[in-house]
């Protein structure tokens, strides 16, 4: 690790005063994912600035009827909260697909939202990486790419984002809730990520010298029809190969709405609202469920390792969305998948 | 860029309460909790597996919920209390936790059982784990090289039906 000065965070305001004052200053928060990669010098911040005791533990209830979560908000916390496992088990039940019991106690939510790709070359500083060092390009294309994406990729990386419990916010249509120094925004979690393209060293669109200060649930929550299926090399403490994170509502077998995400294809968590309108109107049948993972996997191409995944994904869609349609979500303690 | 290198704090005091003792020490901010306990506080008890998240080996409470302790500052913990493998046993007698890995045989090297045992108590105050297959679970995080694991999992049963 390199050595770094060391700042404690009064307020947001202090927070972003410190990141404007030093551009390669980092924040930390649960310091799960910046340590790590401090210890690999992939990260060399000149400051760290320390947010983790700012006020930003509140899980609170909205005046439409959502839910706000604080960025500090531990995600054991967030999972085991009353209100999120009646009204956002989908939520709760993707967080816990993650990482280790230990690791969700330390990690924040806002630290998940930013956390890092597993692309071992992003990791290995004897490597070409474009995410890592831009214009050095990737050593993934031509390398070993077994875990990487096959959605949305460039010629430039073709990395996918980790996080599971983006998977369950871009389908939940969760909101991002942004503070800097010219104010507050708020963006789509589906907006918050972006896609490679030729500038892979931006895994979001949060500007420098920006802080997430909360996310934003809407009300609607899919509490009865939901699941979320994570396929991995082993059956815990494992990155997914493909996840997917499955919503519905319905009246009778009729599907009257639906939401679909994935994870561990793409540099995003991985939406197609066509494939969703596709499941509108249909009844809840294996046929409607293929046709919807179809769409969702329209344009899916292989890397020399990882064409699998295209029909991984293409029958964990079907099994998640038959898991959601009979209310029989998958256990992520109990691993048989029904 | 400047060279910022002779304004970097090498010491930053802190106060710790580790194992129920007041400890002040001076810590320079890229000091790992870990590293802190075992090379300044010599509480050798806590294992350096992987250092990077993977192993569970550091597992440590910290206010009472465990963490591993190879990804947490030392600095960014100032105030807090800790407790290690060392701190587990009162007034003479094991922990149950560490008597019930004794009754079970639910290690062979050891080098996990401190993490294990920190971990499990952690899974007990939680309270999330009912049956075999949510301890497993819950316990992920502690990789046993030695593959102790089925004696672990009952050793763990063990104390969790007489708490
Ligand atoms: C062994 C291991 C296994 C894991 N397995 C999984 C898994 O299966 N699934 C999964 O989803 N995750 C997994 N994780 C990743 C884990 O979820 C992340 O490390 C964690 O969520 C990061 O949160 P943090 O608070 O610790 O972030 P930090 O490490 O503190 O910060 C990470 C980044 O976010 C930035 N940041 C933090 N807070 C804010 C904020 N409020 N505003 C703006 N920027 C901010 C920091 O500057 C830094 O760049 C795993 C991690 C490890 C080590
Ligand atoms: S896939 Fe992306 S992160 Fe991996 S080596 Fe290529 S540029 Fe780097
Ligand atoms: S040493 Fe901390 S998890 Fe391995
Ligand atoms: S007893 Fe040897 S690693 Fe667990």
């Amino acid at each position: 690790m390199n050595n770094f000065q060391y700042s404690r965070a009064r307020d947001v305001a202090d927070a972003i005063r410190l990141l404007a004052a030093d551009p390669a200053a980092k924040l930390i928060a649960g310091g799960t994912n910046l340590i790590d990669l401090m210890k690999e010098n992939v990260e060399r911040p000149s400051r760290l600035i320390d947010i983790s005791r700012l006020p930003l533990r509140d899980i609170e209830e909205t005046a439409d009827g959502g839910l706000r979560i604080g960025a500090l908000v531990p995600n054991s916390d967030l999972a085991y909260h009353p209100l999120v496992e009646q009204r956002y088990p989908l939520l709760a039940s993707a967080i816990l697909a993650g990482a280790s019991a230990q690791l969700r106690n330390m990690a924040s939510v806002g630290g998940n939202l930013m956390q890092r790709t597993r692309c071992p070359y992003f990791y290995d500083t004897a490597t070409p990486c474009n995410k890592r060092s831009p214009g050095t390009g990737c050593s993934a294309i031509d390398g070993l790419n077994r875990n990487h994406a096959i959605l949305g990729t460039s010629n430039s990386c073709i990395a996918t984002n980790p996080s599971d419990m983006s998977v369950a916010l871009a389908a939940l249509g969760a909101l991002v809730h942004i503070a800097g120094s010219s104010g507050q925004r708020t963006v789509a979690l589906t907006d918050f990520h972006r896609l490679p393209d030729d500038k892979p060293h931006l895994d979001t669109n949060l500007g420098d010298g920006e802080i997430i200060t909360a996310i934003e649930l809407p009300p609607r929550g899919f509490a009865r029809n939901y699941s979320y299926l994570k396929i991995r090399d082993r059956l815990s403490y494992a990155f997914a190969l493909v996840s997917v994170a499955a919503a519905l509502e319905l009246e009778g077998n009729a599907i009257s709405e639906a939401r679909l995400a994935l994870g561990g294809v793409a540099h995003k968590p991985w939406r197609s609202l066509e494939a969703e309108a596709a499941l509108r109107g249909q009844a809840a049948t294996p046929d409607h469920f293929g046709r919807a993972a179809d769409l969702l996997l329209q344009g899916a191409t292989a890397h020399s390792h990882n064409g699998f995944k295209i029909e991984l994904a293409r029958r964990a869609v079907v099994r998640t969305l038959m898991q959601a349609a009979s209310a029989t979500p998958q256990s992520q303690a109990h691993k048989k998948i029904a | 860029m400047a060279d910022l290198t002779d304004q970097i704090p090498e010491r930053i005091p802190i106060n710790l309460v580790v194992n129920g003792a007041r400890r002040t020490l001076e810590v320079a901010p890229w000091t790992t909790l870990l590293d802190a306990l075992r090379d300044r506080l010599e509480l050798t008890g806590t294992k350096k597996g992987c250092d990077h998240g993977q192993c569970g080996a550091c597992t440590v409470l910290i206010d009472g919920r465990r963490v591993n302790s190879c990804l947490t500052l030392a600095v960014m913990k100032d105030g807090a209390e800790i407790t290690t493998i060392e701190g587990l046993a009162r007034d003479g007698m094991l922990h149950p936790l560490q008597q019930a890995f004794i009754d079970h045989d639910a290690f062979q090297c050891g080098y996990c059982t401190p993490g294990q045992i920190c971990s499990a108590a952690g899974l007990l105050a939680e309270g999330r784990a009912r049956d075999a297959d949510e301890i497993r679970e819950l316990m992920s995080g502690n990789l046993c090289r030695c593959g102790a694991y089925p004696n672990i999992v009952a050793a763990i049963e063990q104390a969790m039906s007489r708490s």
